[in-house]
């Protein structure tokens, strides 16, 4: 939908000056869009945390008296209407500074920050992961449509979306880390540690990237030009992968960028599982903490890497069509 | 004085319709594995052998019965606080087709209305149901229910009205595209011509023709709830004890598992057979009703 | 000299669920080199589908089996994939009907053009450009070594195809087969191509089997014709043979169907033939034509009807005697 918006977009110009205008306009408008889907993420996620139970009683603990919890409300200025919080909230957010954290009592960017590589690391390995095991899959079963390879493959795929991810992080767990004793279990001290993660992260990721390609590759092989290249005589594997894949690749990859923003929503799951001290299980350490501030900063920042991914995945699919170059 | 070259007879829609889905292996495995589980959910109260909240710290820890020590008294074993796994499990499919199916009907009425308005009127409607759907796939779903039920507390008209507000996109993606496709058609605009209200054209002409598409996303989000569920029930938000819901049995089984690994393979297993189930008969559906859509 | 392409007794079937479609019956035919033979028919006769048979690139599903498939006295049947592909576009070659699809959009015309040397011939890229802009040049394309970097979405459906045409020659082949080459271009492009083709043919000597279903482009480039009707084929003769006294009922229906400038007089009706090409689906027997024939007799639908020979080089699939087409032919000429 927006792809086509752009690449008519590029179809239109006209001229190097008219294409820069055209980029221009249409990041302004996609900026606009990111700041809409934050102020309303953030403005929901505030109002729902604040709505749904008091702060100041979670803060000041269980055993607090009523005047102590007065005094915290007071103190965080919690005591003031929602409305006030809430733009206060932006204010201060627009500057970075998300608040402090209310269990380190130190600045919720500066641990986030501290936090993000190992997320952002383990994401891109699943995303490697998903598309080494993907992509062959897909591109055996469009060359032998409806053999055993096929039914293999929609097999697979079909009981990979079945299985819940926390399971097949336990299961993996059992296998590879007790029974057969290769790979740790839990923490992130070695790129070792990423392993099994990467493989219970991605593998949900694997039917959706099959699909595409196998229905990619099964629509171009069907094309006049595949039907040229072979009238030609080219070699099996020229047509495969010099024609064939050139072209049936260009979704794959901009769902790449999209599924990358899902796995680093999703990744709360696996690392809390496997003990991985990213972003993901410091959510779930900061829910379980009623560390609001923390909650709030990651729910924001999960939100802004997907508009940003997604608005590159547009920018890669009008990038590697083929039609839009223009010299 | 020359015969006719004889024409070809080709079936009608309906037994089309029928010989797709006795043959579709798909769908009759999972119709089947549907069944069963169903079956067991319902006939619970009758047919599990034991009360699942009754313990007996006298029989923790049994093992099943392809074990050792174990026995056809308890075929799946007892949990470490002596209850039968077995009576657990079938009371625990109650709860994972009921907060599905109750979640999968507050979103669908959410993504329906929302996707067929943004469909059938476009314009700044669909501008801001797009801004929504954009706004709601941003959210990391599982996140933000942790936060949410950890606020409110975890009592199953929460998790199931949670769960309903946050899953809606799909409903809202697909049905706007079937709406979008369905507008220009010549009975749509006969239905319009002859003055229907929009309410009457949408119900009595949209409705039924996306209704295909609409079973299809209706049974895949069944299966995307009750893995929802499950992972909050895991993670600790969901269904508390003593209620049987499989997630949470497979992290109260979490602790032991290193010994006794049955305690979480057991759950674990058939969580995604019923999804499995599912994911079968949803795909069944869509190759039963719209076949020209596969490769 | 050898036949360059024999082939006898072709058929094709293709499995669908309403049960076998039987698309090329019993198609036999020779080229040699330097001339061309046109194969004429309705769309849907089965004659693209006999020019992918020939070349092995048929589309999933279907089968072909024939008696003989010679080129250059080479038979081509028991071949295995990979030594029927290093004849595909170095032996023989072939132009496709859609040059706006034909092209990888995300390769170069160049590249597209030399990978093809470069796979037969293991040419080195400087011998497979200077290669590939001669051929250029000689479709008629100005300006090679820019047109070179283009990509094909860059190009117009006239300029296409012509380097379709110079895709081609690349290896110089010995048969060219060119499935409806113009039938996607405007009129005047039309007549551009098919003039190429012609005085390519002569310079190279290749031998042009050319698919068409327009009875002009027939008369003007063809050496020889084969007419098919619903997979077969129902007459075969040199061109000026069949124009002038065609014998198949169906060919000469469909002679009747042209407009003749200085015969056909305003207001006249134009010939038609009524009834629609039958679809050759399951078990059958008899002439496939018998529905639409004012000549059909009660023998037209048991027997099987085989390829009468009249001459060397004519023959045709009626059970009528060759007087009593001929006789047909005047009558309705008046």
């Amino acid at each position: 939908m927006r792809s086509l918006f752009l690449f008519n977009l590029f179809a239109t110009m006209r001229s190097d000056f008219g294409w820069a205008y055209i980029m221009v306009a249409y990041t302004i408008k996609r900026l606009l869009l990111a700041l809409l889907v934050a102020v309303t993420v953030s403005f929901m996620s505030f109002m729902l945390l604040r709505l749904t139970g008091d702060p100041a009683a979670a803060l000041a603990g269980e055993s607090a008296t009523e005047s102590q919890v007065a005094f915290v409300r007071e103190q965080y200025g919690l005591d003031k209407p929602l409305l006030v919080q809430y733009i206060s909230w932006v204010a201060r957010a627009l500057k970075g500074d998300f608040g402090e954290s209310h269990y380190f009592m130190q600045p919720v960017s500066t641990i986030i920050a501290g936090r993000l590589g190992v997320t952002l690391t383990l994401g891109g390995c699943a995303l490697v992961f998903a598309i080494l095991l993907a992509i062959p899959m897909g591109i055996l079963a469009a060359i032998r449509p409806n053999s055993w390879i096929d039914r293999l493959a929609l097999t697979i795929s079909v009981i990979g979306q079945a299985m819940p991810s926390f399971f097949f992080g336990l299961a993996l767990i059992i296998v590879f880390g007790v029974v057969l004793r290769m790979l740790p279990i839990s923490g992130n001290a070695t790129w070792r540690h990423f392993i099994l993660p990467s493989i219970a992260l991605g593998y949900y990721a694997t039917p959706a990237f099959m699909r595409l390609t196998r229905s990619g590759m099964l629509e171009v092989l069907s094309s006049d030009y595949i039907r040229t290249a072979r009238a030609k005589g080219l070699r099996t594997s020229s047509i495969l992968f010099k024609h064939a894949l050139r072209n049936a690749i260009i979704p794959v990859v901009s769902l790449s960028a999209v599924q990358f923003g899902f796995m680093l929503g999703g990744s709360l799951v696996i690392e809390t599982v496997f003990a991985i001290n990213g972003v993901g299980f410091l959510g779930y350490q900061s829910i379980a903490r009623s560390d609001l501030p923390m909650v709030q900063a990651i729910v924001l920042m999960v939100s802004m890497f997907y508009v940003v991914l997604t608005f590159c995945s547009d920018l890669l699919n009008a990038f590697l069509d083929p039609r839009m170059r223009v010299n | 004085m020359s015969q006719p070259i004889p024409e070809i007879v080709y079936p009608s829609p309906r037994q089309i319709m029928i010989r797709r889905t006795l043959t579709h292996k798909g769908f009759l495995i999972g119709a089947i594995m549907l069944l069963l589980i169903s079956a067991a959910a319902l006939l619970a109260p009758v047919l599990s052998p034991y009360d699942p909240y009754n313990q007996d710290l006298s029989r923790r820890m049994i093992n099943p019965v392809w074990h050792e020590n174990g026995s056809w008294e308890h075929p799946l074993g007892t949990d470490n606080l002596g209850r039968d796994y077995l009576s657990r499990l079938m009371y625990g499919a109650r709860i994972s087709l009921l907060l599905g199916g109750c979640a999968m009907l507050i979103s669908g009425v959410i993504g329906t209305s929302l996707g067929i308005a943004a469909g059938y009127f476009g314009g700044r409607v669909d501008m801001v149901v797009g801004f929504l759907i954009t706004a709601r796939l941003s959210m990391p779903v599982v996140l933000v229910a942790l936060a949410v039920v950890a606020l409110i507390g975890s009592s199953l008209n929460v998790i199931i009205w949670v769960l309903g507000l946050l899953i809606w996109d799909r409903f809202a993606v697909v049905m706007r595209a079937s709406t979008q496709q369905l507008r220009e058609m010549d009975y749509v605009n006969a239905a319009k011509a002859i003055g229907c209200s929009t309410l009457r054209v949408l119900v009595s002409e949209i409705l039924p023709n996306v209704f295909n598409n609409l079973i299809v996303v209706a049974t895949l989000e069944i299966a995307h709830a009750i893995l929802l569920e499950a992972a909050l029930s895991f993670l600790g938000m969901g269904v508390q004890p003593p209620l049987p819901s499989w997630g949470l049995m497979v992290a109260e089984g979490k602790e032991f598992m290193l010994f006794s690994p049955w305690v979480i393979f057991i759950p674990g297993t058939v969580l995604s057979l019923l999804v499995l189930a599912i994911n079968l008969m949803g795909d069944g559906i869509r190759d039963i009703t719209a076949p020209e859509g596969r490769s | 000299m050898t036949t360059l392409l024999n082939i006898r007794a072709l058929y094709v079937n293709i499995s669908l669920s309403a049960g076998m479609l039987h698309a090329v019956r019993d198609v036999s035919f020779h080229v040699e080199r330097g001339e061309t033979l046109c194969l004429v028919g309705e769309s849907g006769c089965g004659k693209s589908l006999t020019a992918l048979a020939v070349m092995d690139i048929l589309p999933s599903r279907s089968v072909r089996w024939a008696e003989q498939i010679t080129l250059e006295g080479q038979d081509l049947q028991n071949l295995k994939d990979r030594h029927m592909s290093d004849l595909r576009g170095s032996r023989m070659a072939m132009i496709f009907q859609e040059p706006m699809t034909s092209l990888n959009p995300c390769y170069t015309i160049g590249n597209q053009l030399e990978e093809t040397l470069r796979r037969h011939r293991s040419a080195s890229r400087r011998e497979a450009r200077d290669r590939a802009v001669f051929l250029l040049e000689k479709v008629g394309i100005t300006a090679a070594g820019t047109r070179l970097k283009q990509y094909p979405h860059q190009l117009s459906g006239g300029l296409r195809q012509r380097v379709m045409i110079a895709m081609s020659l690349m290896c110089g082949p010995a048969l060219i087969i060119a499935d409806e080459p113009t039938t996607a271009l405007d009129v005047t492009i039309q007549a551009q191509i098919l003039s190429l083709l012609s005085s390519l043919q002569k310079e190279f000597g290749m031998g042009m089997i050319f698919i068409t279903h327009d009875l002009g482009i027939v008369a003007r480039i063809a050496t020889r014709v084969a007419v098919m009707y619903c997979g077969m084929v129902v007459e075969t003769g040199v061109v000026g043979e069949i124009f002038h006294s065609p014998l198949h009922p169906y060919t000469q229906g469909l002679l009747a169907c042209l407009p003749v400038p200085g015969k056909t007089r305003p207001g006249e009706h134009l010939g038609s033939i009524p009834g629609m090409v039958p679809t050759p689906i399951g078990d059958f027997s008899g002439c496939m034509f018998r529905n639409r024939c004012s000549h059909a007799m009660e023998e037209c639908c048991h027997e099987s009807i085989e390829l009468y020979r009249v001459s060397v080089e004519r023959a045709y699939r009626c059970l009528l005697s060759k007087e009593t087409c001929l006789a047909n032919h005047m009558t309705q000429k008046d």
